[in-house]
């Protein structure tokens, strides 16, 4: 082993000591945020409400995690997957800064350079975003009145109608095989029960299981691009 | 102005997300100089970490400024220090909206709507929110190391699952369009003209699906790349700025 090898054998794995120091003090951090919310207006968490909730976050999100973990982690590399598992926004940001900076430096993939170009790139864009959003914030406050009249309050209502149509476009678009039947079987439960209307949370998990057949099936056909 | 925005929306709530935010950009600071410094030690060129700081600043300015919207979007029923903390740390709006609606219907309200919000169902919901996307953080405190070490001794196979794809990425698509299959029959569902039928989610989502088409055409026809990073955010502004005038007229 040359001694630069050495040197970077010990440079990352210190970097591991940190970086899991450091998610487990964010997650602790984050955990209290909630509870400290809480405390200063004397109220807790309904205990029952967010177990129920957390087990339907859960069966979608885990394996989803589980996935981007075993996906990103070999592009980003020791020290941009500490930073960007935690500032988040990975797909739509870490992973393209990243790429774009090792194209830009010109570093090989699988090497000490490339990683280091990595660690930076993830580490500045997540100071940038959180400064953006600090100067945003800021500018937000003084709206305040505006942003919570009661014009506005259809807008924040459709909040998550606005996010699932356009995302729900992206998507069909990108798959419409897979789309059709899970599409058709949830409107037509919808039309005919109409009490499950409000259950979409629950209806998520029947949802997502056919999807998950039907491009399964698709790709084992070869169907699938 | 409403008693549950204003104590949302309090000066300690803005105080105490400032803090943790404030420990986490130390930290990446932190971690961008030892890196800096290592990359230094073997012998790498200061202009290319310089340009790597630059690049990378310059390329997540719009996108950054994306997240921006979807904060504005969250704060009219999470308010803006919940909203601020949740976009700057571990998800996306996409995550943070879905988790929202689903922990919201969890304790009993029909969906995340600010006259059914109450200080409880505000904190129940950030737990969820915050400990629902605990798992990637998970992953990497215990398998990280190993992972990438497997990876190092085996990098032959490594390269062959970057060349032939498997059934992973279409897993994540499948899964998202299952999530909006169950939200669109939703309110198509609730358009049906009957007792307690709305009309306007559907409305709102035909909205964002047509602005959210216009995109899609401009980047992929017309070449527009760069409109990615605001898409979805625009898409759901357009969307929101449509229920304003459609709850005049409904």
């Amino acid at each position: 082993m040359t001694e630069k090898e050495k040197y970077i054998q010990e440079f990352n794995n210190g970097l591991h000591r940190l970086g899991r120091t450091l998610m487990l003090a964010t997650i602790a951090l984050l955990i209290a945020v909630p509870f400290v919310f809480g405390a200063i207006y004397g109220i807790s968490p309904e205990l029952d409400g967010f177990l129920a909730g957390y087990a339907k976050v859960a069966v979608i999100y885990l394996p989803v995690s589980f996935v981007e973990f075993l996906v990103y982690a070999p592009m980003l590399g020791v020290g941009a997957s500490y930073i960007s598992f935690i500032t988040g926004n990975v797909t739509n940001m870490k992973i393209p800064c990243v790429m774009n900076a090792q194209d830009i430096a010109g570093t090989k993939h699988g090497t000490a350079e490339n990683e280091i170009v990595a660690t930076i790139s993830s580490a500045t864009s997540a100071i940038v975003t959180t400064l953006v959003i600090v100067a945003g914030v800021l500018l937000m406050v003084p709206l305040q009145p505006v942003l919570q009249s009661e014009v506005l309050l259809p807008a924040f209502n459709n909040v998550v109608p606005a996010l699932f149509g356009a995302l729900g476009l992206k998507y069909f678009a990108k798959a419409p095989q897979i789309a059709v039947l899970p599409v058709l079987a949830m409107t037509l439960l919808c039309i005919f029960v109409p009490s499950m209307i409000n259950q979409t949370s629950v209806l998520m998990i029947p949802c997502g299981a056919m999807a998950l057949v039907i491009g399964f099936v698709l790709f084992k056909k070869g169907k699938l691009k | 102005m409403n008693e549950y925005l204003s104590q949302v929306n309090a000066l300690s709530f803005y105080l105490i997300v400032a803090a943790v935010l404030l420990f986490i950009t130390i930290m990446c600071l932190y971690i961008l100089i030892k890196c800096y410094r290592a990359g230094i030690k073997i012998g790498m060129d200061k202009a290319v970490l310089k340009k790597t700081i630059t690049s990378s600043a310059t390329f997540t300015l719009l996108p950054s400024i994306s997240i921006l919207l979807g904060v504005v979007a969250l704060s009219g029923t999470l308010g803006v220090p919940l909203s601020w903390l949740r976009l700057s740390v571990i998800g996306s709006l996409q995550y943070e909206l879905n988790v929202a609606e689903i922990a919201a219907q969890s304790i009993g309200l029909s969906g995340l709507r600010l006259e059914e919000m109450s200080l409880q169902a505000f904190i129940t919901i950030a737990l969820v929110m915050t400990v629902g996307i605990l798992g990637g953080l998970f992953f990497t405190i215990f398998f990280l190391k190993k992972y990438l070490a497997k990876l190092k001794s085996n990098p032959k196979k490594e390269t062959n699952s970057e060349s032939k794809p498997g059934f992973g990425a279409h897993a994540t698509t499948a899964m998202f369009i299952g999530l909006c299959g169950a939200y669109i029959g939703a309110y198509i569902g609730k358009a049906v003209p009957r007792q307690g039928s709305d009309i306007m989610p559907l409305l709102v989502a035909l909205v964002a699906a047509a602005a959210m088409a216009v995109f899609e055409i401009l980047i992929q026809k017309k070449g527009k790349a760069s409109l990615e990073n605001f898409s979805l955010a625009a898409s759901m502004l357009v969307a929101m700025a449509a229920a304003v005038g459609f709850g005049f007229i409904l």
